[in-house]
């Protein structure tokens, strides 16, 4: 059901640019507006929220650890998994960020022997799945930037080069393309299939996914079936990218709706689980050294209590005290 | 913010890779599309110059399968004129300089087709730029 209203969402939002777009041919609007707007969403979004969660106080010290602590001399530190210096934290955050270690670390729980033994076995589709999705992402998005340059930096050149590096077909076929696919499709069908999973997956957790599936359908349609005019789309992203937006006539209605479901996944991302990008940076259960047992974590949350000591209290009364015989520290 | 020096240097390096672009054309001409050097001698492509900028490479690709494929070389246009299936000798035949027509469009697309490994492209040849 929660699959159901993610894929009619994103339907509406095909369907948006096919009619705009494409019947009423809204042009500038699809091509140049909504662009701009999307964007400007996005970078604000996106500072609001780190912003917020830098404002956000860590009451405690909640570093999770991954193995040995730092402890008495002879017993060996696992210094990545269990951080208690600086390098160590940085270190783990740059495999966290990077590799997905914690994903690597996945387990998984069976019942074997009739269900009478429970074993714990290592997972790492989960790892394999979410790091070749990112990593085709990144990959995708570096391709992307030959429409936004000119002249186009030699590294992108280089990272489009390896990955059509196995030349089949005209135009070449790019290998993060069918990983991408491949990747998403098992991330979904895990939702789908695990019945646990199925439980907790909400709408967002779907619609995220079939956006991005949207829009790898319509840039692979855009490249490899119903072909668009690439020296004219540089010609709308080039104008974007030196506010002098141009809108040739000749591009069609696959483009804009392509770039429609980029602008939505923009202004959709700040605002949704996917701000996992900025987050990650900031998650206190990553990026805190664990050394509770060195040093003190004061809770920047806590209240300046006004403190009232017994030795005020004893000045207050202190003559009462006397005048009923209770015994004072000072006289 | 708590760690307010840390995020924003953070924010600012994100900012800076997100708005590459925007700075990478600071200070550069308005860009203008790929200017061709079209056959003289000639009016009108093999097809229409809308499909043939959007279709040609894939054209060569069906072209070079039936000649190599199925050993076939005659190719029927959309008015009915019959072309020689080769990139060299029916593409490079009107369009002869490949630095100044195909070239000028792929790099703009940066697209570097690999076709000149093997095939040659004829007015470079002949002038020695090759
Ligand atoms: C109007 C601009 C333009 C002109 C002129 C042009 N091309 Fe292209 N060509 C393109 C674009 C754009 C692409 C990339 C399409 C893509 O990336 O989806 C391309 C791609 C190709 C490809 C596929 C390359 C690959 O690796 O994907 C071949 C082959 C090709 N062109 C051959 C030629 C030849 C030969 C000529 C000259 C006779 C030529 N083109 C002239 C715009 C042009
Ligand atoms: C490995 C070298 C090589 C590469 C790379 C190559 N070709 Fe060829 N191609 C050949 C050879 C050899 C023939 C000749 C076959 C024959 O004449 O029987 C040929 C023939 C052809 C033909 C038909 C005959 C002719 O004279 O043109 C076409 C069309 C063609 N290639 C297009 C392409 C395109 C387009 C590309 C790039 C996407 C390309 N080729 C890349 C080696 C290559
Ligand atoms: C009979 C000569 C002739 C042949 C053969 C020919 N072309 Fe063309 N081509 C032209 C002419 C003339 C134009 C310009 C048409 C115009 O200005 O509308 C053109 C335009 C083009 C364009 C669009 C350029 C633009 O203005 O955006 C491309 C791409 C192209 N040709 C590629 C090819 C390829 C690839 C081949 C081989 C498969 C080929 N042509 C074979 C004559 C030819």
């Amino acid at each position: 059901m929660n699959a159901l209203y993610a894929l009619i969402m994103v339907l509406a939002l095909v369907i948006i640019p096919l009619l705009g777009a494409g019947a009423a041919g809204w042009h500038a609007l699809f091509g140049v507006v909504l662009p701009y707007l999307a964007f400007t969403v996005f970078v604000l979004g996106f500072l609001y929220r780190v912003v917020k969660w830098g404002r956000s106080p860590v009451p405690f010290k909640i570093p999770t650890t991954g193995g040995q602590q730092e402890s008495l001399p002879w017993i060996r530190q696992n210094r990545i998994d269990s951080p208690s210096t600086k390098t160590g934290t940085v270190i783990r955050m740059i495999l966290e960020v990077l590799l997905f270690r914690s994903l690597f670390r996945n387990t998984r729980v069976r019942l074997f022997k009739d269900e009478t033994q429970l074993s714990y076995g290592s997972s790492k589709f989960l790892w394999l799945g979410a790091l070749a999705f990112h990593v085709s992402f990144f990959v995708i998005l570096a391709r992307h930037m030959r429409f936004f340059t000119e002249p186009v930096p030699a590294l992108f050149n280089w990272i489009e080069t390896l990955d059509g590096i196995m030349q089949v077909g005209v135009p070449v076929l790019f290998a993060t393309e069918i990983v991408i696919l491949l990747a998403l499709a098992y991330l979904f069908l895990r939702r789908v299939l695990v019945p646990q999973l199925r439980y907790i997956s909400l709408p967002t957790d779907y619609f995220a996914l079939f956006l991005l599936f949207a829009i790898v359908i319509s840039g692979i349609l855009m490249r490899y079936f119903v072909r668009a005019d690439i020296v004219d789309i540089k010609t709308l992203t080039m104008g974007l990218i030196q506010l002098q937006p141009e809108v040739p006539e000749s591009i069609g209605a696959l483009f804009y709706t392509h770039l429609f479901l980029v602008c939505s996944l923009l202004v959709y991302f700040p605002w949704s689980k996917l701000m996992h990008l900025g987050g990650v940076f900031l998650s206190p259960t990553r990026n805190m050294p664990n050394d509770n047992r060195m040093r003190r974590h004061v809770n920047p949350w806590n209240y300046p209590v006004k403190l009232h000591t017994y030795e005020e209290w004893e000045d207050e009364y202190r003559d009462k005290m006397k005048e009923a015989g209770i015994p004072v520290e000072k006289e | 913010m708590y760690d307010a020096g840390k995020i924003l240097i953070g924010l600012v390096i994100f900012l800076l890779l997100l708005t590459f672009p925007f700075w990478y054309s600071l200070g550069q001409a308005s860009y203008e599309s790929p200017e061709l050097q079209l056959p003289e001698d000639s009016q009108e492509c093999i097809r229409d110059t809308e499909w043939m900028r959007k279709n040609h490479m894939q054209l060569l690709d069906d072209w070079r399968d039936t000649v190599v494929r199925e050993g076939k070389s005659v190719y029927t246009g959309s008015e009915g004129k019959q072309y020689d299936m080769s990139l060299q000798k029916t593409c490079m035949d009107c369009h002869t300089s490949k630095k100044k027509f195909c070239d000028r469009c792929h790099n703009s697309a940066s697209v570097e087709p690999y076709c000149w490994d093997c095939h040659v492209a004829p007015e470079e040849v002949a002038n020695g730029q090759q």
